[in-house]
């Protein structure tokens, strides 16, 4: 029970920041340039948006949460877990963002899920 | 910039895993074992430099999400495994399994399938697009 606490607090603390964060620099608005005072005040005014911080706070649980587990576990188990973050993120752009996702997509997003668990699981 | 998310991310992890693995074991109880292992953690250069290579990729990612879905940015950052693997393979000569090929290949398949969907969907003029 823990152990499933622990990888839910991995996966979802973890794209859940994401989305925050996402959310956060659609409020910003488009970064048109690549020139650097133009990305430093992109930066500032991203660091101005509550979501912003809430995204970064829920990814440092993850983070944390991902170190504890390494700690406990071997990395080819933990990390085949985060794989299932692909599914859980493409949801929550659908739920929390409004993204519309069409069938590609879903297709595209299964495939990278999957292939990501293999690269992970031929590692050793 | 996906570029530069690609290459940043995975090289902060690299960085990041050579530190650790410099540090041993965390111990995280009682707290006096805390205090000596964030004092090894936070003393390590190659932690310095896997924390600012993954500053880097966060503002990359963050400068990407300002204008694409989540749901295009999340699959395409997963290019970042066959960068690792090539990078693995070209540089430090190090062996990459069938089976890992065979992932980073369908990750390509993946991220080309995602690529070919319109990278935003939450503008305002829904027509012709998806």
């Amino acid at each position: 029970m823990a152990n499933f606490l622990l990888f839910s607090v991995i996966v979802l603390a973890g794209t859940g920041g994401e989305l925050c964060v996402s959310r956060a620099m659609k409020q910003v608005g488009e970064a048109t340039s690549f020139h650097p005072a133009h990305i430093v005040a992109v930066v500032l005014r991203a660091l101005r948006q509550p979501w912003m911080w809430a995204g970064v706070g829920m990814m440092a649980l993850a983070f944390f949460a991902l170190l504890g587990a390494l700690s406990i576990y071997n990395v080819s188990f933990v990390v085949p877990v985060t794989a299932l973050s692909y599914i859980a993120g493409a949801l929550g752009g659908v739920v929390f963002l409004h993204e519309r996702i069409n069938f590609w997509r879903w297709l595209g997003v299964l495939l990278v899920a999957i292939g990501v668990t293999l690269v992970i699981v031929g590692k050793n | 910039m996906i570029l530069v998310m690609v290459i940043c991310g995975p090289l902060g992890n690299v960085l990041l895993g050579k530190g650790m693995k410099h540090v041993g074991t965390l111990g995280v109880w009682p707290v006096s074992h805390l205090l000596t292992t964030a004092l090894a953690v936070f003393t390590s250069i190659s932690i310095w430099m896997g924390i600012t290579s993954l500053l880097v990729f966060f503002v990359a990612y963050a400068l990407v999400l300002s204008w694409a879905d989540y749901s295009f940015v999340q699959p395409a950052s997963s290019l970042a495994y066959g960068v690792v693997a090539l990078l693995g393979y070209l540089m430090l000569g190090e062996s990459v399994s069938p089976l890992r090929w065979v992932g980073i290949a369908i990750i390509c398949l993946g991220v080309f399938v995602v690529s070919r969907t319109s990278p935003r969907t939450t503008h305002p003029e829904p027509a012709g697009r998806e």
